[in-house]
């Protein structure tokens, strides 16, 4: 009988986390249980027997974070014994992908959704004296969440089996899709951004549960919700620009069931930040709101059953398993104790106020939330009919790009509008006098890009089949030229007003306007960002390609670019053998680079994949992939694509990132210069 | 006004005229609404696997069909009975496939009618409200807190 040292320590911690996860769970429902009517928001929440079980849910962070250390502790010595290592990892594994081993397989992304689900918990606990008692029912709804995932890895899914027989020499190795840079992050953002949506999620379930007077509870959860969105943001979009840059099809979003299951949390998360604010100004929407978020976090947890139970066809089926069923059980428990807790406490959602006009930011948050959620139907619509089909007719059919482009295109437009037109109306009622001066700008921008963009070539009626895509780009380009000068000119009006006031630049003016309300100006730069992503999608109408057999000094065109191969060889590491072909890039006769496409065969895992070779500017992306080699003339075949716009894309992204960061940073303190409105003396002593 | 109408509507005419029959824009668009049948899950002419069983031959069947004039519907029909459903990238076979393209429209058509219902019942009950105390009077406070939150950003 061999002994496994660091194994039988992890699931050692895994049983221990999840003990303690349990105590936290009953322990503190209990103590609030035995304290409701009582406590008060600053008492200690549930008294001493509800301070053990928060110090218990810490302690399950210290637990989980074991376990995770020796799994990652496995992959890096090697050891075989333990069945998901075996399977996920080999010797010659760059030292990068075996840390990234954690999150390749089921159990490790398992174990790294319940360690970030620990760490999140950790925050709150330490940070409990935001507000004691609110937190206490939110550690202890997190810890029922821990307890599910915690039963998955010490019952259904344990990342620490051992593999019986006698210990290999080495490992299958990792599978080559996730052997590139952007796969060391892309996995833990998501996770970071699914499983932080169990925090606000926790918050409004915990203060609707104790009927939390007022809107604190959104306060609180704020700047949570912001970081786990731009979590999730960041995500998906590394996903797609590791989709873009290895899978070697020229796209980077082919609307595969596990991408889908990440972008329905993110849209329903988007709708929560728009609508949440309409609960904070105005109480209004908590009904709304407190669903919002509930369906955000059952959306995580669907993706996470689309991804382990197979029932979708996917590329992402290498997490494939039987646990999809304790899934479903937990969904169904989620929902029930989201229904049950929203009937008991209904009357506590009451609206404070009623929607004044049509033509109003109120109602603009509303027709966002409607797009938002349209977006998110025609998603999961699309991801299940197979399903649905195959049940009613008996036979699947694929729900592909073509299905979603065309229905969600007219709804993306729809929301592109609204990011221009929504931050341009007020609050309550905004009047004619109003639209008509803060609609003339945008308006004149957006016919002078009509006319420039027919005039430059952008004309659908004369792009024969691709009239559709061609049309959806003018619509795109002129709809954002009209919101990139209405962010422009709010931006403007404010830092004029700040100029007047303090004497300063208009630069330095912006600069003290966007600090003066962080998450105001932050918004609108987010949403610069996402106008600059709609530009960049929208160049897609235009992608060139072309492919071909390509010997050496063989010449191919595309676009202004020509392509000579000046050789193509194969070469071989310990890890892999690759064959390469080395293209010279001409721009007019002026060489501008040299690109290597090149074809890997892992050894590991018997398989191949592509690392496509890119020279990326502003205006477009030549995208350039080896396909391998004709059989019959034993000559490398390249595929050439030229893709406009396509760094907008990346460069939104990133536009969206800074702006989110600017949202987050508090705001600066006003200094004015005297004191607008005189406060009665006994008024102010009530404010000391 | 019933003019400009007229004027746009011949311009949609001219359009749709002018929809030029480019083969090898139409070769891309309708490779594009299929799916290999190799099982890779991608749409046919982006099948990217040398030594693809079938990618080829069924680039070729997609030329000869349409070098013998069938419409795009009836190619995409074709290669449907030959392959089976998931060749096409989208259900397009009619019947309960048609559900596919239905619900989405039918949910945010009924979305937007209840949305503005709700409007409408929200500004209907406001304006059966009472207005509001002015500030200085005894519910002052609450009227100044709520101006100032409700100007703050």
């Amino acid at each position: 009988m061999h002994s496994h040292p660091m194994p039988e320590f992890g699931s050692f911690s895994l049983l221990l986390a999840l003990a303690l996860s349990v105590y936290t769970l009953v322990v503190g429902g209990i103590a609030l249980w035995r304290s409701r009517g009582t406590a008060t928001a600053h008492d200690g929440g549930a008294g001493r027997l509800g301070e053990t079980a928060r110090r218990a849910g810490i302690s399950s962070f210290v637990a989980m974070s074991c376990a995770a250390f020796a799994l990652v502790w496995a992959s890096f010595t090697n050891d075989y014994s333990v069945s998901y290592i075996l399977h996920h990892t080999n010797r010659d594994l760059n030292t990068a992908y075996k840390f990234s081993a954690l999150w390749s397989g089921q159990e490790g992304s398992l174990v790294l959704w319940a360690w970030l689900l620990a760490a999140y918990g950790f925050v709150l606990r330490m940070r409990h004296r935001v507000d004691v008692r609110l937190t206490a029912f939110a550690s202890t709804i997190l810890a029922g969440i821990q307890v599910f995932f915690l039963m998955l890895l010490n019952f259904a899914a344990p990342p620490f089996a051992i593999q019986p027989g006698p210990v290999a020499t080495d490992g299958f190795g990792l599978n080559p899709l996730l052997q590139y840079p952007e796969m060391v992050m892309h996995p833990p953002l998501l996770y970071l951004g699914y499983v932080g949506f169990s925090v606000p999620f926790a918050f409004a379930l915990g203060a609707l549960m104790m009927r939390y007077p007022g809107e604190k509870w959104i306060h609180i959860t704020r700047r949570w919700t912001m970081v786990t969105w731009l979590f999730l943001t960041c995500g998906i979009f590394m996903g797609a620009h590791w989709a873009y840059s290895v899978l070697g099809w020229g796209g980077y979003w082919g609307w595969d069931p596990v991408e889908n299951a990440s972008l329905m949390p993110w849209l329903t998360g988007t709708a929560f930040l728009h609508s949440v604010m309409m609960q904070e100004k105005r109480g209004m929407m908590k009904t709304w709101n407190v669903w919002l978020i509930f369906s955000t976090f059952m959306l995580t947890i669907l993706g996470t059953l689309l991804t382990r139970s197979g029932i979708v066809s996917s590329v992402h089926a290498f997490a494939q398993s039987s646990i999809g069923d304790w899934f479903y059980g937990f969904i169904v428990l989620v929902f029930g104790i989201c229904l049950f807790t929203f009937f008991k406490q209904k009357d506590h959602l009451k609206s404070e106020n009623k929607l004044e006009s049509l033509v109003s930011r109120e109602s603009s948050f509303l027709f966002n939330n409607l797009i938002l959620l349209a977006a998110c139907f025609t998603v999961l619509w699309g991801t299940l009919f197979p399903v649905l089909s195959e049940y009613v007719q008996g036979t699947k059919v694929t729900m592909g790009a073509p299905f979603y482009n065309r229905v969600n295109l007219p709804i993306g437009l729809f929301l592109l509008f609204l990011t221009g037109i929504g931050p341009l109306l007020a609050w309550r009622s905004t009047s004619l006098k109003s639209i008509r001066r803060n609609f003339i700008l945008p308006s004149i921008a957006m016919g002078v890009a009509l006319v420039v963009l027919i005039a430059t070539g952008v004309r659908p009626w004369a792009a024969g089949d691709d009239w559709q895509a061609t049309l959806f780009s003018l619509v795109t380009f002129t709809l954002a030229a009209g919101v990139i000068t209405a962010i422009s000119a709010e931006f403007l009006r404010g830092a004029s007003v700040v100029r007047t006031q303090t004497g300063k630049n208009l630069v330095a003016s912006t600069i003290l306007l966007t600090r003066r309300n962080t998450r105001r100006y932050g918004g609108y730069v987010v949403h610069f960002g996402i106008v600059v992503m709609f530009i960049g999608i929208a160049g897609g109408a235009f992608n060139q390609n072309h492919e071909q057999e390509m010997g050496f000094g063989d010449t191919a065109r595309l676009g202004q670019y020509r392509l000579v191969c000046q050789s193509y060889t194969q070469d071989s590491n310990a890890n892999y053998d690759t064959e390469y072909a080395l293209l010279d890039v001409y721009k007019g006769s002026k060489k501008i680079t040299q690109l290597a496409p090149e074809k890997r065969f892992y050894h590991a895992s018997q398989t191949s994949s592509t690392m496509v070779a890119l020279h990326s500017t502003l205006a477009s992306d030549l995208y350039v992939i080896y396909e391998g080699k004709n059989p019959d003339t034993d000559r490398p075949i390249i595929k050439i694509f030229l893709n406009p716009l396509m760094n907008w894309i990346w460069i939104g992204v990133a536009i969206v990132v800074a702006g989110t960061f600017l949202a987050l940073v508090p705001n600066l303190t006003r200094t004015t210069a005297r004191v607008a409105v005189q406060v009665p003396e006994e008024a102010a002593v009530h404010h000391v | 006004m019933f003019r400009r109408w007229v004027q746009a509507g011949m311009v949609c005419l001219l359009a749709v005229v002018m929809l030029g029959a480019d083969p090898s824009t139409r070769f891309n668009k309708v490779g594009h609404e299929m799916i290999c049948a190799c099982g890779c899950g991608q749409v046919l002419l982006e099948c990217n696997h040398v030594g693809c069983p079938d990618s080829a031959r069924m680039i070729n069947e997609l030329h000869a069909q349409m070098d013998g004039g069938g419409t795009d519907t009836s190619i995409l029909n074709w290669f449907a009975a030959k392959y089976g459903a998931t060749v096409l990238a989208a259900p397009i076979r009619g019947g309960f496939d048609d559900v596919a393209w239905i619900a989405p429209m039918a949910v945010f058509f009924l979305a937007t009618i209840g949305t503005g219902l709700l409007i409408r019942v929200w500004r209907t009950r406001y304006a059966q409200q009472t207005p509001v105390k002015a500030a200085g009077s005894p519910g002052g406070d609450a009227m100044r807190e709520r101006i100032r939150r409700e100007t703050e950003y």
